[in-house]
């Protein structure tokens, strides 16, 4: 079932050889041709005017109201490139290896070996646009280092990088809305694919103001609709973000793969009670220069500027001394999840580690200070500086701390905590990014492809961009070049009726339950079980009562739930009910998956399966697979593995030591 | 941070759709705590209203963390309520106390009708962006990210300016329903730099001539944007804005 494509040939050349061999479509041929975007984060929208500029027919949809809004303007701390501008060592080789290596190999060779190769296309097409990076003085791009590297690749825009790529990237989409290349469809949610003759033909999308069905003819479909992190109800993603899009292509046939590879990111604002929506993110990028602590003592309740230097455990450093501070993200939460565990926790629920800012303040203070020629400016003059330099570089993320904990986090060490972040997994794409299904396409988050088991950090946006602006652009053409004689279907074929009849019969359905318990405490109780069971620590016996539960809460579901208002209204709660119900589907899945890779590989820890000093233990001799669940009926699926095969790189035991 | 508990009076702007008559209607909420945001506190009375069979209050929001620009509550006559440099999300329920009574009305703008209750209509600032707010470049177009040198103070000013998250405080906060902030500040950020310089002209005059077309108001420069803008974006750009529109009118090509 599985042809994952990859070219012929020498790694290096396998994406010019690609690009110098695919099918084109000639300008005139490109106007009859119509592709709908479910989504525009930076995927989609860099999709969408991409192929608007190229001439194709472009119809674009999002939930929030505008295309600027999409859960990418979040993203803060950066975007990853092989420029080598520090002269410190990188290379497309390095930014290639690092990935692989960070995604603990089960990552695709071909795939990220391209998505380096573009990578510093990407910036250079943001500086184009307008997107204002950070800079030196002598006006060049300015770099920042991240986890799981040993150079600076990484360019940012304050904590903002993802709103200024996103907003550059918005303002290329409605330059195509104005041209009329594109058609933008805010306000509407994409609720079932339309197949004929097995291809992607289309879909139904609903208008959520009015709450109609539409039906929207395309010889292509792609889907930028983002990853699945809120199956965990509490996670840094934007409350909207749901997989409901994917998961409808699933069950028309689109394969899932590694559902069960999330991320944890060890450096969010811990929760602070069972009101709780949603966790913030605190960047990566503070841990360049925060240092992460708990006090040596057990239970130690002093205030933390009171607990002296000698009386500190920087656990990072003293378990990585290589990597320090910036070891992987998964590496970072489950060693945070260890010393919470063992006791050592602060704050009042004790479920929280410090990341200080003290020494970095000094540091940069005194560097002032020598700028100036004023070494022996009293403590607190120095402490003033580095302050100014700790604002410019962090001021955002520092004011998010305080506004939303009260505290001063320049006075005080931030409390943090690991929390849901990121989906490495996603649907099935082979190297042109189609799904399982011919004319099905899935880009950025959505998709599985480039990230393995762990995504190092601001490997996102460039992922994103890189399948937006530079591979779709290519690989569709190979696949809409022969659907140039095809005509656009009406929407009034069978197809396209059967699949609305669908989606308003659950509609219905939904409203017709008229039950007790409200969409929301649904989300809750199936985070709660996800947190627990297929969280940061993962065993067999806990799967299955994982499983066991999710089927009933499902069932639940459907015979309680209460939805008040109508269909053909603008109704919020329906809207969070279907994305609920596709979650607790997809949780099911995720933890059969779970349960089935019986090894520890990235942010999958298997309990069962760790070295003697608590790191993940990967079984490449059983598992080096993508694991590919193929939907066959309710809580039934088909796996199919696609083997990972390293030619460049050999897979070793990570280590950040 | 000392936490507490506080019971609220709600009075809340509930108006069916858009061409429906809108009304304030008054609710309770119990033991909010004060380390709640504030739409969580809104989340509370929503599953209240659905446990009572009553419907929940429609409300945009995405992010809840200050930067997409989706939340758009006037809490006691103040866009985004009261904290300086704020978005509804990130306001927290420790602005309040025991007893408070809390009005929230949805932005009012001639530009942006009600959708319903708190919810408006903003794609009017997608169509003021569509006018002119990009740098035309097609992908694949560019030139080396570090072949053009940019001041590092211009390249901070430029990133100050697109920092707006395009909320809308601004025109809810003007007497006028001006939309000049948010349109100046995608004005400056582009012709700050000398990749936007080419179609600096043509930008501003179709941006404005967009912006009065779709109903905003003109600027008599009270500064209220200014004071309510989450992104705190400065109204020395609207300064700005009119001096590009000034040149740029009398001598744009036509
Ligand atoms: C707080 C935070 C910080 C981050 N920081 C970084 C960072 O510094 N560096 C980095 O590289 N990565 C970072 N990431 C990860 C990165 O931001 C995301 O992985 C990336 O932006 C996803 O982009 P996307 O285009 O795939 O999806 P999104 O931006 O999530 O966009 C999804 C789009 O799909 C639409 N959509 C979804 N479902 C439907 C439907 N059914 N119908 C219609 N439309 C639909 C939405 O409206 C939206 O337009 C961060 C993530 C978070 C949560
Ligand atoms: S200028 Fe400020 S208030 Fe106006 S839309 Fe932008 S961020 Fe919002
Ligand atoms: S919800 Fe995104 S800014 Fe408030």
């Amino acid at each position: 079932m599985l042809n994952a494509k990859i070219p012929a040939g020498p790694l290096e050349n396998k994406w010019t050889d690609y690009k110098g061999h695919c099918k084109l479509v000639n300008p005139a041929n490109k106007r009859k041709l119509e592709v709908i975007i479910v989504g525009t984060g930076l995927a989609g929208a860099s999709a969408a005017a991409s192929l608007g500029e190229l001439g194709y027919k472009v119809k674009a949809f999002c939930f929030q109201d505008s295309p600027r809004r999409a859960h990418s303007i979040a993203a803060q701390g950066g975007i990853n490139a092989a420029k080598n501008y520090q002269n410190d060592g990188d290379s497309v080789f390095r930014l290639f290896y690092d990935t692989i290596k960070g995604g603990d190999y089960r990552a695709r060779e071909a795939n990220v070996h391209r998505l380096a190769e573009v990578s510093a296309n990407i910036i250079d097409q943001c500086v184009a646009q307008g997107v204002p990076f950070a800079r030196e003085y002598g006006g060049l791009l300015s770099n920042r280092s991240f986890g799981g590297t040993q150079v600076q690749r990484t360019f940012y825009a304050a904590g903002q990088t993802g709103q200024q790529l996103l907003i550059g990237a918005y303002q290329a989409l409605e330059r195509q809305v104005a041209l009329g290349n594109v058609k933008m469809y805010s306000r509407h949610e994409m609720l079932e694919v339309v197949k004929v003759d097995g291809k992607a033909r289309g879909i139904i999308a609903r208008n959520l103001v009015t709450g109609k069905l539409e039906r929207h003819f395309g010889h292509a479909v792609l889907l930028c609709s983002g990853g699945y992190g809120n199956v965990f109800y509490l996670s840094t993603n934007a409350m909207g973000s749901n997989v409901t899009a994917a998961w409808k292509a699933h069950k028309k046939g689109a394969a899932f793969a590694n559902p069960c590879f999330t991320q944890i990111h060890p450096t969010c604002i811990p929760v602070s009670g069972d009101h709780q929506s949603k966790l913030t993110l605190m960047s990566e990028s503070l841990r360049n220069d925060g240092r992460i602590w708990v006090p040596k003592k057990q239970g130690d309740n002093r205030k933390p500027n009171e607990i002296p230097e000698e009386e500190r455990d920087y656990y990072l450093e003293r378990r990585y001394p290589a990597f320090g501070n910036l070891v992987p993200r998964d590496v970072a939460s489950r060693a945070a999840k260890e010393r919470c565990d063992a006791g050592y926790g602060v704050g009042s629920s004790k479920q929280a580690v410090y990341l200080d800012y003290a020494a970095a303040i000094e540091r940069y203070g005194r560097i002032e200070a020598s700028k100036e020629g004023k070494e022996d400016a009293p403590l607190e003059e120095i402490i003033a500086w580095g302050k100014e330099v700790v604002k410019e570089k962090y001021g955002n993320l520092f004011d998010m701390y305080e506004k939303i904990t009260g505290e001063n986090p320049y006075e005080v060490p931030m409390r943090i905590y690991p929390a849901v972040h990121y989906t490495m997994g996603g649907l099935w794409v082979d190297y042109e990014l189609q799904t399982s299904v011919p004319g099905l396409y899935a880009l950025g988050e959505a998709n599985f492809s480039d990230h393995g088991a762990n995504r190092l950090g601001a490997s996102a946006l460039m992922q994103g961009l890189a399948d937006g602006y530079f591979v779709i652009p290519y690989t569709i053409g190979n696949y809409l070049a022969d659907e140039i004689y095809n005509k656009p279907i009406s929407t009034e074929h069978e197809a396209f009726a059967a699949a609305e009849k669908e989606v308003s019969d659950r509609l219905d359905k939904l409203m017709s339950i008229k039950g007790n318990t409200s969409v929301e405490s649904f989300h809750k109780r199936l985070g709660k079980i996800m947190w627990d069971k297929c969280g940061m620590a993962r065993n067999a016996e806990g799967l299955q009562q994982a499983i066991t539960e999710i089927q009933e809460l499902k069932k639940e579901f459907w015979s309680d739930v209460k939805i008040p208002g109508g269909i053909t209204e603008f109704n919020p709660e329906l809207d969070k009910a279907g994305r609920v119900a596709d979650f607790i589907e997809l949780g099911e899945l995720m933890c059969k998956d779970a349960l089935n890779r019986n090894e520890s590989c990235g942010g999958h820890f298997r309990e069962e399966y760790q070295t003697p000093d608590g790191e993940a233990l990967r079984d490449d001799a059983n598992y080096m697979y993508v694991a590919a669940w193929e939907y066959k009926a309710d809580s039934n699926w088909e796996l199919h593995k696609e083997s990972l095969e390293y030619d460049v790189i050999k897979p070793t035991q990570r280590n950040y030591k | 941070m000392e936490h507490y508990n506080m019971n609220l009076t709600l009075k809340v702007w509930r108006q069916k759709s858009s061409n429906e008559q809108g009304y304030f209607e008054t609710y309770q909420v119990r033991d909010i705590s004060s380390e709640m945001s504030f739409l969580e506190m809104f989340d509370v009375l929503n599953e209240q209203l659905i446990k009572e069979n009553k419907e929940p209050i429609a409300f945009d929001h995405d992010c809840r963390e200050g930067i997409c620009g989706m939340c758009s509550m006037y809490i006691n006559g103040k866009p985004h309520g009261p904290w300086h440099a704020n978005t509804t999300c990130q306001l927290h329920m420790r602005a309040f106390k025991d007893g408070d009574t809390i009005v929230v009305e949805p932005w009012r703008a001639k530009a942006f009708p009600v959708i319903k209750d708190l919810v408006v209509d903003r794609t009017a600032f997608d169509r003021i962006i569509q006018a002119g707010g990009y740098i035309s470049v097609n992908t694949g177009n560019a030139v080396d990210g570090n072949a053009i040198p940019i001041e590092k103070d211009k390249a901070d000013a430029a990133f100050a300016a697109a920092m707006c998250i395009g909320c809308g405080a601004c025109v809810a906060a003007c007497k006028n329903s001006s939309a000049m902030l948010f349109l100046s500040a995608k004005v400056s950020h582009l012709s700050l730099l000398p990749q936007g310089d080419p179609e600096r002209k043509s930008r501003v005059v179709n941006m404005v001539a967009q912006m009065d077309k779709e109903g905003f108001g003109a600027c008599t420069n009270t500064g209220a944007c200014e004071a309510t803008c989450p992104k705190e974006i400065s109204i020395s750009n609207i300064a700005r804005l009119n001096r590009e529109y000034l040149t740029s009118s009398l001598t744009a090509e036509k």
